[in-house]
């Protein structure tokens, strides 16, 4: 009941669950993948699952950095890190992420010199105010967090910052909703579209979902509304057989994208033939990586990096979750062995991961709009 | 980290332009507009705000639906902790 005053209007969240019920077939069963971890942690906030109807199943997608990112990448920065005269500095999202050998902030109790920073310009300036030391950022994300990195690399060349690199795992969302797609055992109906990476990338990169995969797409705002309004627009074009490219999320996500940091992107990056992504395996032209003309501010190119491949825990399922296959509570650790405060996986850490969502809100169904489900 | 922060343009620095003083809840920091080169926002304007460069303009009323967004998320603690940590406060703080 504790949100019964934040939703923004809850005659036309009424409206749009109503509409929902009228526009889904009673007999199919529709199965739409939110791509994004934002969706994934905002569904489970506001307990829409109880708002639609059974026969509306929402995959949880990969579009969180965090968990995708396979454990190999994080031992492989913090063995560079190891040297002591090596500062590691990430987002404070990455922090409390395992890697074999524990978390970075396990590492820091253990005296590596571990900082976290909120802009990857400060890292910039870690290194001014540590001249003695060489400062490493964790770069992490897709097309949202990459432009900022981008312009990061582009300072530290033309300032001639010397002691400072990035550890590139930037990642691009299209080649892991195709990697989806092409899966076997994933049947789709529809996705919910990532909001802020369209802010980078605009709303063409997704044409070919809609032409030769023929399922509806729709760019998504974070609110309530938002996502059911969202839903709404994919069962209007399933009901008539459409599939088009849609933009829900028009206030702040411009068809074309940002132009300026797709350009920045361009400048400072290339694609990686291949990346290891957690669940999905090996997926061609998925991730970035850093452009020779900034060699010296790569630390790939820079230390030596020992390039470890680990297997997640034997008894995690985190890779069926991510793929969709299996829902959090379905796996064998989740709330026992794995919780957000002692995670054996990050999808128990960052709260866009399903696991730590599922396990926050899950408890918190009898809200409000479980209410206005029954009453509807 | 994915969090877009909605912040109003203060001042733009005279010897960077890059480089804007922008208003979060009352919180005043720096926040760079290298990415917004095509369509530079001046005073006034309000922009959304992704790990301290400015990623979008948008108008004010959209900027106070999106504040009012991240608190129905529950992330304003966690915009608000982002913010004041740009420019290395935190660290700088917890040094003095």
């Amino acid at each position: 009941m504790k949100y019964v005053d934040e939703f923004r209007d809850p005659e036309l969240i009424t409206r749009a669950a109503e509409e929902i019920r009228r526009l889904a077939d009673p007999d199919r069963h529709y199965r739409l993948m939110e791509v994004c971890g934002g969706h994934t942690h905002a569904i489970y906030r506001f307990g829409l699952k109880d708002v639609l109807p059974p026969n509306i199943e929402l995959i949880h997608g990969p579009g969180c950095p965090v968990c995708v990112l396979p454990m190999g990448r994080i031992d492989d920065a913090l063995s560079v890190a190891a040297d002591s005269d090596v500062i590691f500095a990430a987002f404070g999202d990455m922090m409390r992420v395992p890697g074999t050998n524990g978390s970075p902030l396990e590492h820091k109790a253990r005296g590596m010199d571990v900082r976290i920073v909120y802009s990857p310009t400060d890292a910039i300036k870690l290194a001014k105010m540590n001249p003695q030391k060489h400062v490493m950022f964790f770069a992490i994300g897709f097309e949202t967090t990459a432009p900022s990195t981008a312009l990061t690399l582009q300072r530290a060349k033309a300032e001639g910052i010397h002691n400072f690199s990035i550890f590139c795992n930037h990642v691009t969302i299209i080649p892991a909703i195709r990697a989806i797609l092409d899966s076997p055992d994933m049947r789709l109906d529809g996705f919910i579209g990532p909001g802020h990476v369209s802010t980078v990338i605009g709303c063409r990169p997704y044409e070919w979902i809609a032409k030769n995969e023929r399922k509806p797409i729709v760019v998504c705002g974070f609110e309530p509304l938002d996502l059911l309004q969202s839903i709404v627009m994919l069962l209007t074009q399933l009901q008539k057989g459409e599939a088009k490219v849609e933009n829900q999320y028009r206030r702040v996500v411009p068809w074309e994208g940002n132009r300026a940091a797709l350009k920045a992107m361009a400048e400072t990056f290339q694609l990686r033939p291949y990346f290891e992504w957690r669940g999905l395996g090996f997926i061609s032209q998925s991730a970035l990586r850093i452009r020779e003309e900034y060699a010296e501010w790569d630390s790939e190119q820079r230390f030596h990096v020992p390039g470890i491949r680990v297997t997640d825990p034997k008894a995690a399922q985190c890779g069926e979750v991510l793929k969709g296959v299996l829902k959090p509570a379905q796996c064998k650790l989740f709330g026992k062995e794995c919780t957000p405060e002692n995670p054996v996986g990050a999808l128990m850490v960052s709260s866009e991961g399903s696991c730590a969502a599922y396990y926050n809100y899950e408890h918190r169904k009898a809200n409000l709009l479980t209410s206005i489900s029954a009453s509807a | 980290m994915c969090l877009a922060i909605p912040g109003k343009i203060i001042e733009i620095a005279p010897d960077n332009p890059n480089s804007a003083l922008v208003d979060v809840v009352g919180m005043r920091r720096r926040v760079d507009l290298g990415l917004l080169e095509d369509d530079k926002p001046v005073p006034g304007d309000w922009v959304l705000i992704h790990v301290g460069f400015a990623m979008s303009k948008i108008s004010e009323v959209d900027a106070l639906d999106q504040m009012r967004t991240l608190e129905m998320l529950g992330e304003c603690e966690a915009a608000v902790q982002e913010v004041r940590g740009y420019g290395l406060e935190e660290i700088e703080d917890k040094a003095s």
